[in-house]
């Protein structure tokens, strides 16, 4: 199993502590909820679109430290860009968590890859995943809470 | 152990307990995790097993198995013997008059649910009320919620202090004419609260109100006595006492229980069966349908010989002494708040820090070998009272030790010093 270190990042321990874009948007067009049943998580995902463009995003809610830094990285790496760019963010995420085995896209991640630590950590996937989950959900236009279960 | 702080932990030896040797009976206890010593501090989960319960099961498997109560041959003999020798054993652990008010079951939450669908659906109807209390396990809420749904009845709920305490004089004041059950759990697995069961008990009774008692944190850690607490049904599970999964025990008083309908039907609980007719078996098979758990129930019988040897009285002195060394050191840890203070408390330190969820500090912990439960523990309510997600939950068994506390501050420390 990998050292601590590895799983609680400096990165990652600083967007917990100083989350980014942490509030409500007032005049999303988009929004999504999503929850983790097993431990309580909860994140509320906002999107402002413009066009195909994500112009803003904001997300609320409360969770351990890999939830918020997984949700506050999110924000900032899909901000500004395509649905069909934070798509692919989506999955280079997603396949950076769930195959291991896998040369992760680290052009496509950037800081996400701070994250990487997590799919050593069986039970603590669903916590990084959650606001990604909760992103689809928002972008397909889902208004039903998601679930991690 | 690599605590590296045993002026801490002072000795191994306990009041009755000499836990060396108790440590030594549980195979599962002598090993490393993450590179270091397991500390295993979640029984209120569930508890680990003493080499003796692992050896009934095998010794059933590999020389007795046959089906109970059924065939004239020897194994069949063998094992209806066993199986009905374990059932003794749960009726002089619990001090109930009769085997036959000794009920199989699954766990806790069958025990229950066995009430609510028989007794529940039998005595309880529109505008009746189930009191309950604010920390009770989703175990001992959701079967009323269902029975409330079909009945058109209400579910009452006993509030609680900052402490976790009951609030008897609403206890009193929620009695009432249309109270069919008081359903209250003994001591709470969220909090560690013992309940005053005798005294809730006499409330109701004087009312002509029965009560069942969940027994799935107490039966463990103290001395049950059915008759002297005068609780009309008990459940406990197997697997938090030592014993096997799969096996539990409804204790019902033999009068209620004659009373009730069946819960489920099928082979066993029958005495003759026509397409026409059917007429039910006699206490307690009348409640025991299809083929049981065998081997679970015979293992729990070795379990409770298992811990009547050490001495219940014991046991609950030597983990007192635990629960009381490890409230001083973790209320010493700054930024840390101990979610459920009672003055009646049993081994469960549920805690919250400032600054790290719970499922950090979890996490953290295992990569030092120590097993704590983090999260709701079945119990949401209980976390909405106290206005939190989840907390990180120590819960002692009697073969922990002063040095596996000092083991969990080192790992607390380690969960700051990462957060710092």
């Amino acid at each position: 199993m990998s050292d601590l270190s590895e799983l609680y990042q400096e990165i990652l321990l600083e967007h917990n502590s100083k989350p980014r874009n942490f509030h409500k948007l007032e005049d999303a067009d988009r929004s999504a909820d999503g929850y983790n049943p097993l431990c309580g998580d909860k994140v509320a995902l906002y999107l402002k679109l413009d066009g195909d463009v994500i112009s803003d995003v904001g997300f609320q809610g409360s969770g351990c430290a890999i939830s918020r830094a997984s949700a506050s990285m999110l924000t900032q790496s899909i901000k500004g860009h395509s649905v069909e760019r934070a798509e692919e963010i989506f999955d280079a995420f997603h396949r950076m968590l769930t195959q291991p085995g896998e040369e992760p896209d680290y052009d496509t991640l950037d800081d996400l890859e701070s994250l990487a630590g997590v799919a050593e950590f069986p039970t603590r996937i669903k916590c990084a995943i959650l606001a990604w989950h909760t992103l689809k959900a928002a972008l397909k236009g889902d208004s039903d809470s998601v679930t991690t279960e | 152990m690599t605590t590296g702080n045993h002026s801490r932990g002072s000795s191994v030896v306990g009041p009755g307990i000499d836990v060396k040797k108790v440590r030594a009976d549980f195979p599962v206890l002598h090993q490393t995790v993450n590179g270091k010593p397991l500390v295993y501090l979640d029984n209120a989960s569930t508890s680990q097993k003493p080499q003796a319960v692992i050896d009934s099961l095998v010794q059933y498997y590999s020389a007795d198995n046959s089906n109970v109560h059924r065939g004239v041959h020897t194994l069949s003999q063998r094992a209806t013997d066993h199986y009905e020798e374990a059932r003794t054993k749960v009726r002089n652990f619990l001090n109930a008059e009769s085997d036959h008010e000794i009920i199989y079951v699954r766990g806790t939450t069958e025990g229950i649910n066995l009430v609510a669908h028989s007794f529940g659906r039998q005595n309880i109807g529109e505008g009746d009320e189930i009191i309950v209390t604010a920390m009770e396990h989703h175990s001992n809420i959701v079967p009323w919620q269902i029975l409330c749904q079909e009945k058109g009845a209400y579910l009452k709920v006993i509030p609680i202090n900052d402490q976790g305490e009951l609030l008897m004089d609403e206890y009193e004041k929620l009695l009432s004419p249309r109270t069919k059950l008081v359903s209250i759990v003994h001591q709470s697995n969220a909090l560690g609260t013992i309940n005053p069961a005798k005294e809730i008990i006499d409330m109701a009774h004087s009312r002509g109100v029965p009560v069942l008692l969940d027994g799935a944190q107490s039966v463990q850690h103290m001395a049950i006595d059915v008759r002297e607490l005068g609780c009309d049904f008990f459940a406990f599970s197997g697997h938090k006492l030592y014993g096997p999964t799969g096996i539990g025990v409804l204790y019902g008083r033999a009068e209620l229980l004659d009373s009730m309908p069946p819960y489920q039907g099928g082979g066993e609980m029958i005495k003759s069966v026509t397409f026409e007719k059917t007429i039910y078996n006699d206490l307690p098979h009348k409640f025991e349908a299809g083929t049981p758990d065998i081997a679970g129930a015979i293992g729990l019988g070795t379990a409770i010989d298992y811990v009547s040897n050490l001495g219940m009285d014991n046991i609950q002195a030597y983990e007192h002494e635990l629960l009381k060394y490890g409230t001083e050191c973790l209320s010493s840890i700054e930024g840390l708040s101990i979610i459920g203070t009672a003055k009646e408390k049993g081994g469960v330190i549920s805690f919250v820090m400032e600054g790290i969820h719970p499922h950090d500090i979890g996490t953290i912990l295992d990569m030092e070998g120590i097993a704590v439960r983090t999260g709701h523990h079945c119990a949401q309510p209980v976390m909405d009272r106290f206005e939190i997600p989840a907390t990180a939950r120590a819960s002692l068994g009697l073969y922990n030790t002063k040095e596996e506390i000092d083991a969990l501050v080192k790992g607390i420390d380690r969960a700051i010093e990462v957060f710092s």
